[in-house]
Order: structure tokens, then sequence, then C-alpha cells
């Protein structure tokens, strides 16, 4: 829906309702308040004199659905059928403040203050539906937005017609949420309610906004990491009609009204930089991590290590590393900056539209309510746009240029300019006693957090250490890395999970166990005893020793309080090296489901995407220069690489909804490394598992 | 060194000064306004410009305006008729086969073309024929439903 048509419909005009403090009446409701969501209900939700529902929502919709999922909680809250909520999702002028999309949050942080504030509503309209109808609210009943008395249904009134003309400030001190048990709606798949203008092509993405006299920018970028701008000419470029060009200290751009004009300018301007490039490429890169493995900060030290190592047969030790990897969204970063009546709006691309309005207004010395940062939807993320750097561009530029400016990067400045996920090195000594358990377990990794370095297997004596804590949140760690790297869907739990889980293969294969009942050997949590049970129903899982030739593998995992069990089948040509994903199954526990084709859609997501990391993509990098500028050489999986998929959503009811988009990706890289080991025998320790590297294993035995 | 150009875009007949040389997505977006058709890698590598010229699917990020003179464009936007969608649109919608949606006109026109030829169309012959365009969200089991069960509403089903 067009912001316009959302205010014709929700009624813009005064017939709100307020809400009080929903927190202050009812925090055991609502235990985890992330610090900085607004205190006033009124910033989510307003009901309009024709009874549809706004809801106001700092999160953004970038393929995830939760644009659908919030509606689905607002409705199923509220009794309104879920075509009667719009939602107008990441604008900082109009929606409550927000920290930003990401980390399969949306559901699980911002869920519950959705729900209180229309629970709230709810309970403020029946009583003024008692009062209108002279009903005790016991006696009262809502469907589809109609109150009625139990038993006596024409005694009715709407909620458009209670909040008709009349602007209403209530608060309720006591307000109960739904019982899951009584939901009617969340549980049930529902279609996205984007779906239309998807397939009519009429989502309009921020490369698709448009503002009369509106030039598009074309940056000049330095062709490596650590190269700065020392001299530029631009008179080639200014030669050609109607290119502009705008300089800001570093920031040197060509502009013109169409933007393959503006691209063929920027080829003309000849640029010089100055700077040493990084040392490290992308063979080198893994011994610098390694070398900082003993380094580390251990976060983890359970049981006497030395003791129990000293008790156990050979330690089994193994060093894992994963390449880096790009977000790759199909959609590049873009932004539209308008400089008007003293505010800059910009219209991006951005996960978190509030904390990059303050980026903005930093940049550009702006008070922040001089600011506003619009979200379209945004075409795929996946962490890589997390900041927005692109908007920061288009609002310096605007500011100087007098015009509006659109910044849309193309896929080369994508790939240079990525926060790749971060490439790592993940060393685990462990070892077996003479029962067949794992005595203990010592794990490090550097480049890379310790997210999901521990699963909560039975093991007596354990460490953990990390080097890279916030690498892969954004935050650079000296040294570490030749350039910046971020958050990629589930940061540090793929590096982790793919370790640990690879890990436990080797000592299932070390004690001539089945590689599922070895896990259910070391395992108690009885949420990830069923999914494993699930996966493994599901799959038709023959248990036997690995490898058993037939290629099928298994790995588990947790990640923001959903457990996912994997498992896999794949063929792969000795010949070759090449590797086909023929089979994923994939069960899961997310606690409450509130749109299960929605979580279902992003487990297949997440699967397709896994592969691409398990087994192509690997950024490839040296003197600073980032060598894959697009898709002929940076692979990501295509249509013929997708195998059969299976999603199977284990029900628990009891726990509140977790996270659901990233949590099905972080068991990829093992399973697909497991199953390649049972196929043929031999283990893969890097990713991606490229021909080359599965052939030099197989040659190796 | 601009020329009128001469082309039929959704069956409207367009005439228009431009410079032959200019790729056919940034005419179609920036100077028509037709946003639908996107750009992914801009070098013939994603898929995602794709239209159809003369039924054919094409990439329009590689593609010279110079080449559809006199010819047939189709953007998604002239897929729907009378508010009717096309049964690949159809389908797509019904099979929530998208996620962000970026790569879906693409997705969407070049299916068409297939089905057009082959509603029969194998599974082995829809993947192949798809393969060229990205999904960086991993729609793709449900794009491949979405076309074959277009496939049997447009007249395939055996
Ligand atoms: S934009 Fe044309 S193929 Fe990618
Ligand atoms: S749905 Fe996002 S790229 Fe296909």
């Amino acid at each position: 829906m067009k912001r316009r048509d959302f205010f014709k419909t929700t009624g813009a005009t005064g017939l709100f309702i307020l809400f009080r403090n929903y927190l202050e009446a009812a925090p055991q409701l609502v235990p985890t308040r992330p610090a900085g969501y607004p205190k006033d209900f009124n910033a989510y939700l307003r009901i309009g004199g024709d009874g549809r529902v706004g809801c106001f929502v700092g999160k953004v919709e970038m393929g995830q659905g939760n644009m659908t999922s919030l509606a689905m909680l607002a409705a199923e809250e509220l009794d309104v059928p879920l075509e009667r909520v719009d939602m107008l999702m990441g604008d900082t002028d109009l929606c409550p403040w927000d920290g930003g999309t990401g980390g399969s949050l949306s559901i699980w942080q911002f869920g519950p203050v959705l729900c209180g504030a229309a629970a709230e509503a709810r309970a403020v309209l029946l009583q003024m539906a008692g009062e209108h109808l002279q009903v005790p609210v016991d006696q009262l009943e809502v469907k589809a937005g109609v109150v009625s008395v139990k038993g006596a249904q024409a005694k009715q009134v709407t909620y458009g017609q209670l909040v008709q003309g009349k602007r209403i400030e209530r608060h309720i001190a006591e307000v109960k949420l739904k019982p899951v048990s009584a939901y009617m709606l969340v549980g049930t798949p529902a279609p996205r309610k984007d779906a239309q203008e998807m397939v009519l092509g009429a989502v309009r993405f921020t490369a698709d906004q448009r503002m009369p006299g509106t030039l598009h920018a074309c940056i000049v970028r330095p062709p490596a990491h650590g190269a700065t701008l020392k001299s530029v000419d631009t008179s080639a470029a200014e030669r050609m009609p109607g290119v502009r060009v705008l300089r800001d200290g570093n920031l040197v751009a060509v502009l013109h009204a169409s933007p393959d004009q503006a691209r063929k300018a920027l080829g003309l301007v000849k640029a010089t930089f100055e700077g040493p490039p990084p040392a490290l490429d992308d063979v080198t890169i893994r011994r610098h991590l390694a070398s900082k493995l003993a380094s580390g900060k251990v976060s983890v030290q359970e049981g006497d290590l030395k003791a129990a190592e000293a008790r156990a047969a050979t330690p089994v030790e193994a060093e894992y590393f994963n390449a880096y990897v790009a977000h790759a969204a199909l959609e590049p970063h873009a932004a539209l900056a308008e400089w008007k009546d003293g505010r800059m709006t910009v219209w991006a691309g951005v996960q978190a539209p509030f904390p990059v309005k303050a980026q903005v207004a930093e940049a550009l010395k702006l008070p922040a309510k001089q600011v506003r940062i619009i979200t379209p939807h945004i075409g795929g993320a996946f962490g890589g746009k997390a900041a927005g750097p692109q908007a920061v561009e288009a609002a310096r530029l605007a500011l100087k240029a007098g015009a509006p400016v659109q910044v849309v990067w193309d896929r080369r400045e994508e790939f240079f300019l990525d926060t790749f996920r971060p490439a790592a090195v993940v060393k685990i000594r462990s070892g077996l006693d003479p029962a067949g358990r794992i005595a203990f377990w010592d794990h490090a990794v550097s480049g890379t957090s310790d997210r999901e370095a521990e699963i909560g297997y039975e093991i007596p004596a354990k460490r953990v250490s990390s080097t890279g804590d916030g690498g892969d949140l954004g935050t650079t760690v000296s040294g570490l890395h030749p350039f910046p790297t971020g958050a990629w869907r589930a940061p540090g739990a793929n590096t982790n999970v793919f370790a640990r889980e690879s890990h436990m293969d080797l000592l299932a294969a070390r004690a001539h166990v089945d590689p599922l009942a070895f896990r259910l050997r070391h395992l108690t949590d009885k949420r990830v005893i069923r999914v494993l049970e699930a996966a493994a129903e599901r799959f038709g899982w023959v248990a036997g020793a690995t490898p058993s030739g037939r290629g099928v593998g298994v790995a588990c995992g947790a990640w923001r309080g959903t457990l996912v069990a994997a498992m896999a089948e794949v063929a792969v040509d000795k010949k070759t090296g090449q590797v086909r994903v023929k089979r994923v199954v994939l069960a899961q526990d997310m606690g409450v489901v509130i749109n299960p084709d929605g979580a279902r859609q992003q487990m297949e997501g997440a699967i397709t995407m896994g592969i691409g990391y398990a087994l192509s993509e690997g950024i490839r990098f040296k003197d600073g220069r980032i060598l894959d500028e697009n898709f002929d050489t940076y692979q990501i999986p295509r249509f013929s690489w997708i195998p059969v998929i299976d999603t199977v959503l284990v029900p628990n009811p009891d726990l509140q909804a977790q996270g659901c988009g990233e949590p099905p990706i972080v068991c990829m890289g093992a399973v697909i490394a497991n199953a390649i080991h049972d196929a043929v025998g031999v283990r893969v320790f890097e990713l991606p598992m490229t021909p080359e590297r599965v052939l030099e294993a197989i040659k190796k035995g | 060194m601009e020329q009128t150009i001469l082309f039929t875009l959704n069956g409207k007949a367009m005439h228009l000064t431009a410079d032959p040389q200019r790729m056919l997505v940034w005419v179609l977006r920036d100077d028509l306004g037709h946003t639908g058709t996107k750009v992914g890698c801009g070098a013939g590598l994603c898929g995602a410009c794709t239209v159809l010229v003369d039924d054919e699917p094409t990439l329009s990020c590689s593609t010279p305006l110079a080449d559809v003179v006199g010819r047939s464009v189709v953007t998604i936007e002239g897929l729907a008729k009378d508010g009717i969608l096309h049964p690949v649109q159809q389908a797509f919608q019904e099979h929530n086969a998208f996620q962000c949606g970026y790569c879906t006109p693409g997705m969407i026109l070049r299916a068409c073309a297939l089905l057009k030829k082959k509603p029969r169309a194998t599974r082995a012959e829809i993947l192949e024929h798809m393969e060229g365009n990205l999904c960086r969200c991993g729609a793709h089991v449900r794009i491949v439903a979405a076309i074959e069960a277009a496939g049997k509403s447009m007249g395939g089903a055996l």
C-alpha cells in the first residue's frame, strides 16, 4: 500500500484511540522490553473511524514477512480480520523508535510489545462498548471488530462506531494477553499482505522511488581497501552534457539526471589513490587468524580440562576454516535524499532506520529532529544493510546539490563495500573416555565471536575462547580483518556450528557410533532431542556408523531460542569433487509459530542460502582488492542446485515465539560436510567446500 | 547521437528521442517510469532485469535500445490485463513464491516466456530455463511450484 492510501484508510483525521502506558499497567506481561521502546502505546496503534487498524512499526520488511506476521499478532489480539490491519513500517517520523531489524528479533522482541498495545486497545474498546450498550463488560464478546452482547447478537457496536469523532484517552490497569490456546489466526498459514503488489511489480524499492528533479550520483571509489584519494581529475566527466561534479571532503561524486549517464561520466573521472594495501590475501588470512587463537578471551570454563584430557584416549584435534562470505542481496544499497524546508528526508533500504537517522544527523551536523528516514521494502539484507552508508552519502550530496539525490550502488560497489561475514578459524581439541563418551572439549575461535560454540552437550570439562567478538556484529577488531566485517544471518553461529558439528561426527566415527545416536548420548535438553528425533523420523534416518557410503549427514544447533536439526543427503562426484545436495530435512522448534507458511519460507530460504556458503561462496582478495566483483565468479545457489526440501515445525505452544529467519541456516555447513564424509569417507575442514577442496581431500584420502 | 526510436511497450506504441546505445533498462525505469524492471548486477548475470522482447526473455541491462526498435517489449507492468493477473502472476501469489520480491518481476517474465511456448514444460525444463535468474532469498522451491501450477492452469495439464 502506498503511504497516501494508508492515511486514507486508517483515517489520519484524529479519530484515534489513545492509550497510556501499557507496560506500566501490566509489566508482568512484557518481561523483556528492550530499552528504548517508547512507553506510550499510542505510538504503535491507531484505530480509525472506519474500523481499520493502523500499526506503526519501526521494524522493516526485507523479505522475511514480518509485515504479515506482526499484522497477524495485532489482528489476533484485537479480534479484527487480518485484511483490516494496515502496516506502516520503518518511518522515523511516524513509527515508534526501534533499534533495528535483524537477529531474528522482530517477533521475539517486538511481538509482545505490539500484543500488549493491542490487548489494551481491545480492553478499552470493550469498556466503551459496555457503557454504550449498557451491559457489563463480561457479557460482551468481539468478532471481527464488532462488539456484541453474548446471547443477544442484535445489541452490537463496531470498533469504528465506538471511536467515531472522538478522541479517547483511557487507561486500563489490568490487561491480559490472549492465551495461545485461544488463538484463531496466529498459527494458521497466512498469505503475505504484500503478495499482490509483489507479483504486479508494484512494490517500490528504494531505487524505484522518484522525486522530480532527482540527480543520480555515482561516487568515486578506491580500487582497494587501504587506499585513500590522492588526486582527482573530473574535467572530462564535466564536459559531458548534464553532468555535475560535487565534492564533500573525500566524497567525490558525478551526478546526472539519468543513472546510466552518471555511471558513464564516472568512467571518465581520473583519480589516483595512495596508501599501503593490507598484506593479507584469501590464502594467508587463514594462518593469520590461526596465529591469534591462543590469545582469545575465555568465555566458558567448566571442569578440569587437563585432568579430563589425561583420562581420555588419543585426543582428536582439528582446525576448521571458513572464508569471507558476501551478503549479496539482489537489491543493491540505495538511498534517495531530499533537503527541503530545513529537513533532510532520506528514503533508504536500511535495516535500522532509527540508528541511521542518528548517523545521518551526525554526518550533516543537524539536530536529529531535522532528519527523517523512510524505509521502503528492502530487497534482501541478511545483515548487510545494518548500517546506512549510502543514506549518509545521498544526504551529504543532497545538501550540496540543492536537488534530491539518489545513490544506488552497482554490483562492484556491493562487493567492495560489503561488510562480509568474517573469515574464521576454529580449533577444537577433544577426546573420548574409555566408555566412548566425550571427556573434554576445547573450542577456540579466531575471527568471529563464540556465539553458538556450545549447544549444551553433556561434557564434563570444556572451554570456549574467541578473539573475534564484535567482528561479526560490525565492530572493527583491530588487526584481525583486512576490511570491515559485520553481521551475516546468524552471526558467529554458522562458523561455530560448522566446526562443532563436524567435530561431533569426527568423534562419532572414532567411537564407531551412529552420529545421531552419538549426539543423543550427550544430550539432556528435551527440545534438542525432540528436533533431532523429528528430523530423523521425516528423513527416515537409518542408524549406522559413518562413513556408510550413503552420503547422509546430521547436525543440530540453536539460535535465538530456536532449536534446529538438519539432515542431508548428498552425491559426490569422485572425479570432479562436485557435490550435489539431493535432499535436506530441517526440523525446528521455534516456540509459538505465528505464520507457519512464513516460517517454512524462511526455512527453505535459509537452506538454500546455506548451500551457498557451504559449497561455493568465499570472497577472493589480494592487495586490498576484492577480486569477486559480480555473480560470474561469486556463485550463489541457482535453480539446479536446489535439493528436495522438507521442513518440519516441531510444535511447542508453551514457549513464546522465538527467532525464525536465522536459525535454520546455522547447520548447513556441518550437515553437508558430514554428508560428504559419509559419502566418500573424507572430511573437508574448509568452507566453502569447492570441488577443488573436495577433490584434494579425496586424493589425500 | 540521439535518434527517434519506435517500439511497442506493453501494447502501446512508444516514440522517443534517445541515444540508441543506452541500455533498455534505464530507459524503461527512468525515462518511462516502469520501475517494475529491476537491476541486480547490471552485467547480464542475475536476470532481475528480464523483460520480454517479442516474447523472448531478454536481459534489459545488456540490451541497447537499438535492439528493440520496431519490436514489442513487455514488462511486468504489462502482464495483468484489465485488473486480472496473468496465470503466472496468480500462481506466484498463491504459492508465496517470493520473499523480498526483488527477483520476482524477472522470474515471472522469464517463466511466462517458457510457458507460452511450452505449457507442459517438465520440472527439468523449468530448472534449465530459469537457471540464469538469481534469487538470494531462496524462494526457488516455491517459484518452481508456481511455474508448474501456472503451466497447468494455462492448459498444460495432461
Ligand atoms: S541486472 Fe540485468 S542481468 Fe542482472
Ligand atoms: S525473493 Fe529476494 S531475491 Fe528472490
